[in-house]
């Protein structure tokens, strides 16, 4: 997970600079142009580093509130080790492939179809090892921890399944690479299908994958159970039935019907609800704690990607509202949006949670906690030159685009909105930069914390012990 | 009556009868906390008291025998 979030957020900082230095595109060949690396940039953070923080999380926690454990059940812990290496597996032939220029164009669903079918395999694995624990737990109410767990797991499924039903063409007509495949829908049906994928994969994954893991380490770190559990129950089903309908909100103003753009701008702003809903829970559940914010750089992370999840849900509500959408969409602002999102709150939430399971699991006290500090403050700052360089990006691209003389003729050619943007371009290259800085650190305090870190006699309950380096 | 018409009335029964729905179980939840038919909130602990070897919060073969 850790490996997969080196290699996702360096081709990150790559690609930013690609777009401030164009020539960048060239230093590697057809390897190292935008059309390869962002497909391995995209895939490699959403299926290597936040599906392999959830998963790691599962594997965490989950024997731990069904109170079971694996040394009982063979068959279980073998499940666990196919899941890992063919996910591995299947991740390493993902980079290899998309950098090869094998791809089937789908946003979030590039990888070419013999590897949806191991995505298949992988995500059979999961839910084997998933709905097996539970079968035997010892606990009687699943957490909802789980329940955000397997929304996840039956989401993605049928979404993954319809969005990447294709035809492959060496197999069926004889003709052209093994590889290649197409698409069972066409036109308006293909882009409905795709987004209605492409959002919930952000949703499914991004979303509840994420609160199912800050729900249990928040609450573990702070030794403060969840400050309403009513609410995560309203939150849950609330969010689950609002969420599914939100991705026609990237075909406002497409060839869609317009009832599905209404549709999904309205449940794309009601979804504030469900989001908020969350968002204070976690936040309320260190009432009367915050002291711990001052003393804990890991509930300083924790506690950070809640606000962000605050920010992010409010940002997007606002942009699918119509009009709004008019000015922001094709624009850097939704970069940002996506940004502010995965980088303050699912990457913090994950950075927390591998903070906690370490010492746990090695039996060794965390190796630094200025460490950590100075990782928290270099990556709060990337995160902030990040998005604030794109919305101001972003506004003044939708601006100049929409920006016409008394004739009615525009007044700027696109090249023309590029030479302004160069600058926000950098601003955000270094930001990314910044946060990458912060993950080689979090790599560095992990290694350490494994080889050097005090070792502990005793599994803290709460607070995670960390050294004063 | 034409079909924009039957739409309208669709949309509005649904939105009525979805909204309906989310209200009552943010009641029916209430309630049943209230009559100390469910305690919802020790849920929560379950996150806390997670060792292997601490008592359930509420031990799975119970749900068999309230059955």
């Amino acid at each position: 997970m850790i490996a997969f979030g080196v290699i996702g957020m360096l081709i990150g900082v790559v690609l930013a600079f690609q777009l401030a230095f164009p020539k960048l595109n060239y230093i590697l060949g057809e390897y190292g142009i935008f059309g390869r690396l962002r497909p391995v940039h995209t895939n490699g953070v959403i299926y290597g580093f936040t599906l392999g923080g959830i998963w790691a999380s599962w594997y965490y926690f989950g024997q731990r509130v069904l109170k079971i454990t694996y040394h009982d059940y063979p068959f279980l812990k073998a499940v666990g080790y196919l899941h890992f290496w063919i996910w591995i597996l299947t991740l390493i032939l993902g980079v290899v492939s998309l950098l090869g220029g094998i791809t089937q164009s789908k946003e979030y669903a590039e990888l070419a179809w013999p590897l949806d079918i191991l995505v298949v395999v992988v995500w059979v694995l999961w839910g084997i090892s998933m709905f097996g624990s539970m079968g035997v737990r010892r606990e009687n109410t699943i957490y909802v921890s789980l329940w955000y767990y397997i929304a996840t797991y039956v989401g993605i499924a049928v979404l993954y399944i319809f969005n990447n039903l294709s035809i492959p063409t060496y197999l069926v007509a004889h003709t052209g690479s093994l590889w290649h495949s197409i698409s069972m829908y066409a036109g308006s049906n293909d882009a409905l299908v795709q987004w209605w994928w492409g959002h919930n994969a952000v949703a499914f994954v991004f979303t509840s994958g994420v609160i199912g893991t800050i729900y249990y380490f928040l609450p573990k770190e702070s030794g403060q159970p969840i400050f309403s559990y009513k609410l995560t129950l309203f939150s849950f089903w609330s969010l689950m039935f609002v969420y599914i309908w939100a991705g026609g909100h990237h075909l406002i103003y497409s060839t869609v019907p317009d009832w599905v753009q209404t549709l999904s701008s309205v449940f794309s702003v009601i979804l504030i609800i469900p989001s908020w809903g969350t968002a204070i829970n976690m936040l309320l559940t260190l009432r009367g704690q915050w002291h711990q914010l001052k003393e804990s750089p890991l509930i300083k992370f924790l506690v950070l990607a809640s606000t962000f999840y605050m920010l992010s849900t409010l940002e997007g509500s606002i942009q699918a509202i119509r009009s709004v959408n008019a000015l922001a969409h094709f624009t850097d602002w939704i970069i940002g949006h996506v940004h502010d999102g995965v980088l303050g709150w699912v990457g913090f939430t994950l950075i927390a949670a591998v903070y906690h399971m370490v010492p746990r699991v090695f039996k060794r006290e965390i190796y630094s906690g200025k460490l950590m500090d100075v990782q928290f403050w270099l990556m709060t700052l990337g995160i902030v030159l990040y998005f604030s360089s794109m919305w101001i990006a972003g506004i003044t691209q939708g601006m100049m685009w929409r920006d016409v003389d008394q004739y009615g003729n525009l007044v700027y050619q696109f090249v023309d909105t590029v030479r302004v943007l160069i600058p926000y371009y950098v601003i955000r290259g270094f930001g990314g930069s910044l946060y990458l800085i912060g993950f080689f650190i979090f790599l560095y305090n992990v290694v350490m914390t494994i080889q050097k870190g005090r070792v502990l006699e005793k599994e803290p309950a709460y607070a995670t012990p960390m050294g004063l380096r | 009556m034409d079909i924009d018409t039957l739409r309208g009335f669709a949309y509005a029964f649904f939105t009525v009868l979805f909204t309906l729905f989310l209200y009552f179980y943010i009641v029916s939840m209430y309630v049943k906390d209230k009559k100390g038919i469910t305690d919802y909130e020790r849920y929560s602990q379950l996150a806390l008291q997670d060792e292997l070897n601490d008592t359930p919060i509420e031990p799975r073969h119970l749900s068999h025998k309230k059955g």
